[in-house]
């Protein structure tokens, strides 16, 4: 009698393009490099951690992205965050700040606070952080186009309130190429704007050594239509960009380095995920060493924070991104992160109300409470899949990474928008396969809800008297702040920024005398221009 | 009916940066056939309706992701009547709550594509309404 015929098993591609076995074993790895990169937590080349401890000695910084209406409702919201056992804070801007433009420009009528908390001067940044002890809780400013601007307007805040800027800790994302892949808040031409990202790692590096002046996003990239493998690697790409300028202004690897760090997306198969971090830890590490000679630890660490997870939530069956998120926070937790934020389950609808906030929040304190997540340093390492997947994704990268280099490099294909045809034409594919069930989603293309309709969600309400309120206390500002030093202060940072200086120093000054995110905008637009948008499909 | 393939205005609107959807749907409608002008981010009113009257199109669709969805298409309205563009297919896609639809059908847009609408829904709704 003949033996039954074995089914033929599916071949099994990753997102990033390699393919997954059924079974791995320890000759797996040995063909695919071996455990030669796989080294200690907390020595190069980080594949394992860049702390030796880990989580034992201290878990994750839990940072919701928060912010909405005036800065006293957003106050608000980061006191009931922090009052819920939140570390850290990670603030949201509405759009018309993000792009540089006050809450009484035309431009910013209906978008006053929408998507995150309306700022326009000093006086703004007072209220939303009043009461909180910037020593304890540290401030990651989600901010772009305008970030040189709102750096110097936290940094002023703290000072007024007694920091030394010397010791403040702290984050603004400051990443401007990422912005003209996805995202969109541009202000200024691509190099300039690179100019100015510049300027901030400069004025940190010298003034306030202890702040992250830029944090290189694969996230929105990611978001965008990237691969895993590719999120991680142009984030690479642009980060050697800034890194790049910064050693043309004479700064040593060393002295900035370890001050760069990076955010990145937790959507997608677990395995993959976990992989592309330990891949990555091990590649920026090998990079900086032997690209750019650092020499300190810190300058090779691939600080990050892995965290939102948007682009896998859905529209359809909101609550099942309750469970998603939960996955997303596991994958985040085995990634080895510092810093972990969750994209609450009705934000593919709305921003997060308290109770969902808090749904994220508690999501990720379970991990650390219950579930054993802190207790050893890399749990998965050893594995014959994980180390296997883990060389292939960093060869994967480091191919890719070849590639941007032979096409002219990360700023070349960001200015000419090749980088974004090529994101936006992987997104398409993508929604094809959705929309076709070969990729499956569920509650999207399987496992539909065909007998009852989809649980409603509860909408985080807007206030329409926040941008009334908003411009009054602008206008109040404008008619009370001595007007005579705004206007040195803002021809000091036009000539400034004509004349090729770092404008961080005039921008400090600006920034005490109450000038607005507009006005100091409008002053660079002059110098810079604006941002004229590449359309290539 | 001409000959000619369906034209289709996909706008931007305001100072939402999310513009992943735009793209995917503005391939979708190049893939169907249509000529598609995308605007780019950041798009006024104004802009909106100058090029929807310059460019001739049969169809004027908005993406739109951060919220002011409402608030722009009330002060887009009167400037697509002004310029006479009432008998085009007024379309909306993106993030906009099912609270938000009727408003929506109120300011002219007859076609509502919410975030999870299906490629091939949004092209084939608008070839069965140009005509």
């Amino acid at each position: 009698m003949n033996a039954p015929q074995k089914p033929e098993l599916k071949k099994v591609i990753n997102e990033s393009g390699i393919e997954v076995k059924p079974l791995y074993t320890s000759a797996d790895v040995e063909a695919s490099g071996g455990m030669a990169m796989v080294g200690e937590p907390g020595a190069y080349p980080f594949t394992r951690g860049i702390h030796r401890e880990m989580y034992r000695k201290q878990p994750w910084t839990m940072r919701q992205y928060a912010g909405f209406g005036n800065p006293a409702d957003t106050n608000q919201r980061f006191k009931y965050l922090i009052a819920n056992g939140q570390t850290g804070l990670n603030v949201a801007f509405d759009l018309p700040t993000q792009i540089g433009l006050d809450s009484d420009d035309p431009l910013a009528e209906g978008e006053i606070g929408r998507v995150g908390m309306s700022i326009d001067t000093l006086r703004d940044f007072e209220i939303a952080f009043d009461g909180i002890d910037l020593k304890k809780i540290t401030v990651s400013l989600t901010i772009n186009g305008a970030a040189a601007i709102l750096i110097a307007m936290y940094l002023a805040m703290a000072e007024k309130r007694g920091y030394d800027i010397k010791e403040l800790r702290g984050t603004a994302q400051n990443d401007i190429l990422k912005e003209f892949i996805g995202r969109g808040t541009w202000i200024f031409p691509v190099e300039p704007s690179i100019r100015l990202v510049g300027d901030t790692i400069e004025y940190c590096a010298k003034e306030a050594p202890k702040y992250t002046p830029v944090s290189v996003c694969g996230y929105h990239i990611r978001e965008s239509g990237a691969t895993p493998a590719q999120e991680m690697a142009y984030a690479f790409c642009i980060a050697k960009a800034y890194a790049d300028d910064a050693i043309k202004r004479g700064l040593p690897v060393d002295e900035f380095a370890g001050r760069l760090s990076y955010n990145f997306n937790i959507f997608g198969n677990i395995f993959e995920q976990v992989c592309k971090f330990r891949a990555g830890r091990s590649l920026w590490a090998k990079i900086m060493k032997e690209q750019y000679g650092a020499e300190k630890p810190g300058s090779m660490w691939l600080r990050m924070i892995a965290a939102g997870g948007g682009g896998g939530l859905t529209f359809e069956q909101p609550e099942v991104n309750i469970v998603r998120g939960a996955y997303y926070a596991l994958i985040s937790a085995l990634s080895g992160t510092q810093t972990m934020a969750l994209c609450s389950y009705d934000e593919a609808y709305t921003i997060p109300t308290e109770y969902s906030a808090r749904l994220s929040l508690r999501t990720m304190q379970l991990l650390i409470a219950e579930m054993g997540l802190t207790e050893t340093v890399d749990p998965l390492a050893g594995s014959f899949y994980v180390e296997t997947m883990t060389n292939e994704m960093r060869a994967k990268m480091e191919e890719i990474m070849a590639e941007v280099d032979a096409q002219g490099g990360i700023v070349k294909m960001v200015a000419e928008g090749t980088i974004q045809a090529k994101v936006s034409a992987q997104a398409y594919g993508m929604q094809r396969k959705i929309d076709s069930g070969e990729f499956p989603k569920v509650g999207v293309n399987c496992y539909k809800n065909e007998q009852e309709e989809d649980h409603p969600v509860e909408f985080h309400p807007y206030n329409e008297d926040d941008a009334r309120v908003q411009i009054e206390s602008l206008t109040r500002i404008r008619a009370e702040r001595d007007n005579t030093a705004v206007d040195a202060a803002l021809a000091r940072l036009r000539a400034d920024a004509a004349a090729g200086t770092n404008v961080m120093p005039a921008l400090m000054a600006a920034v005490k005398a109450y000038a607005s995110v507009g006005e100091m905008t409008k002053e660079l637009v002059s110098v810079f221009g604006r941002y004229q948008e590449p359309i290539k499909f | 009916m001409s000959n000619r393939p369906i034209k289709v205005l996909l706008g931007k609107p305001g100072l939402d940066g999310h513009d992943q959807g735009a793209k995917v749907v503005a391939r979708a409608m190049m893939d169907a056939g249509f000529e598609v002008i995308y605007t780019g981010l950041r798009q006024t009113p104004e802009q909106i309706a100058r090029i929807a009257l310059e460019e001739d199109v049969d169809v004027i669709s908005l993406s739109s992701m951060a919220g002011s969805h409402i608030p722009f298409c009330r002060k887009l309205k009167p400037l697509l009547e002004e310029a006479g563009l009432t008998d085009k297919l007024w379309v909306i896609g993106g993030n906009l709550p099912a609270q938000d639809h009727d408003a929506l059908r109120e300011l002219g847009f007859k076609g509502i594509f919410p975030s999870g609408s299906k490629l091939d829904a949004i092209t084939d709704y608008i070839r069965s309404e140009v005509k």
